[in-house]
């Protein structure tokens, strides 16, 4: 096996910063557009984070328009060009499905800061 | 099908890469070669044009005399296993000679032969795929059956390569034009797109695919 986990390890991005189920984080992700590279930027809550060594993987949910979008993106795709953590959830869950219930206000997650100064 | 060169290997088993495009592609890990080449068939000698090759180390006091003689003559120790690859023709090559996952590049296509996994007396469900019968509706007895396997006085016998239950498995089992992801030399790795017969560490034979 230790062949196999070097493989993986060389495939392994190490500046991922650590976040975990409610952060809400902005991915920025090269799209190419026929010969054109451009960033697009996903930004929303992280809904779940799937451990693993290359198949590590986790959710973003956001709302668009009114529509729920949830995005799966491969924790270590060189598609992503960086991830950036806007703040951290304060949850009681490390799957939070419940999301897909809630709109609004009762949508809303606590972040750290804002249970401290409460 | 063409008669290419080839090598032996071991199954190491399977993970997933990203692709120059970002995309994700299972691999399988082989640990293929360094393979001896033990013994060189030609048209004159034997027949046809073929390489002996060899691949793995064993105990030498689990070779028997004969063996010994055999494989004294490459002189690259005592071999687990050995195939031949019959050739159109043979180049340049010399007893004692090792071929190397060199011989692959990446992006190439293979064909890779192995043993696939044994899974014993399986019924026709598992075997072929097929349907089965009714769980209820006064099925009795017949839930997993096949049904019907012809027809009565005409032609009043069962038609040959009826699929019926059988041995399932532990078969020699070729999957062709696969493509090769990736080769590494210093370490006699390859990592082929996709599945690969047979259980890991379970031994395989890579062959170029043209």
């Amino acid at each position: 096996m230790n062949v196999i986990h070097q493989i993986e390890r060389e495939q392994l991005r190490m500046d991922m910063p650590a976040f975990k189920a409610g952060d809400t984080v902005k991915v920025h992700l090269r799209i190419i557009e026929g010969e054109k590279e451009r960033i697009q930027v996903f930004q929303g809550v992280v809904m779940r984070v799937r451990r693993g060594a290359t198949s590590s993987t986790f959710t973003v949910r956001k709302i668009s328009e009114g529509v729920g979008v949830e995005r799966i993106f491969p924790m270590h795709s060189p598609f992503i060009e960086r991830v950036e953590v806007v703040s951290e959830g304060q949850v009681n869950r490390s799957r939070l499905y419940y999301l897909r219930n809630l709109k609004g206000k009762a949508a809303r997650i606590k972040t750290k800061t804002q249970q401290f100064s409460a | 099908m063409a008669r290419t060169l080839g090598i032996l290997g071991r199954k190491l088993g399977m993970t997933r890469v990203f692709a120059d495009d970002g995309s994700i592609v299972p691999v399988t890990v082989v640990e293929a070669g360094p393979c001896p080449i033990t013994q060189i068939k030609t048209a004159e000698k034997e027949g046809y044009n073929a390489l002996q090759i060899g691949y793995g180390s064993i105990a030498e006091r689990k070779v028997n005399k004969p063996m010994k003689g055999h494989l004294d003559k490459a002189g690259k120790g005592y071999l687990r296993a050995l195939r031949e690859l019959p050739l159109d023709s043979l180049g340049e090559y010399a007893v004692g000679q090792d071929l190397t996952v060199d011989i692959f590049a990446a992006g190439e296509k293979v064909k890779v032969s192995g043993t696939s996994k044994g899974k014993g007396f399986a019924g026709v469900m598992k075997r072929w795929h097929f349907s089965g019968m009714c769980s209820s509706h006064g099925a009795e007895k017949v839930h997993r059956s096949g049904g019907s396997i012809g027809n009565n006085t005409e032609p009043g016998k069962v038609i040959k390569g009826k699929k019926m239950a059988g041995q399932l498995g532990n078969r020699r089992v070729t999957v062709l034009n696969v493509e090769v992801m990736d080769v590494r030399p210093e370490e006699n790795i390859l990592l082929i797109k996709g599945q690969v017969p047979g259980p890991t560490n379970g031994l395989v034979l890579i062959r170029k695919s043209k």
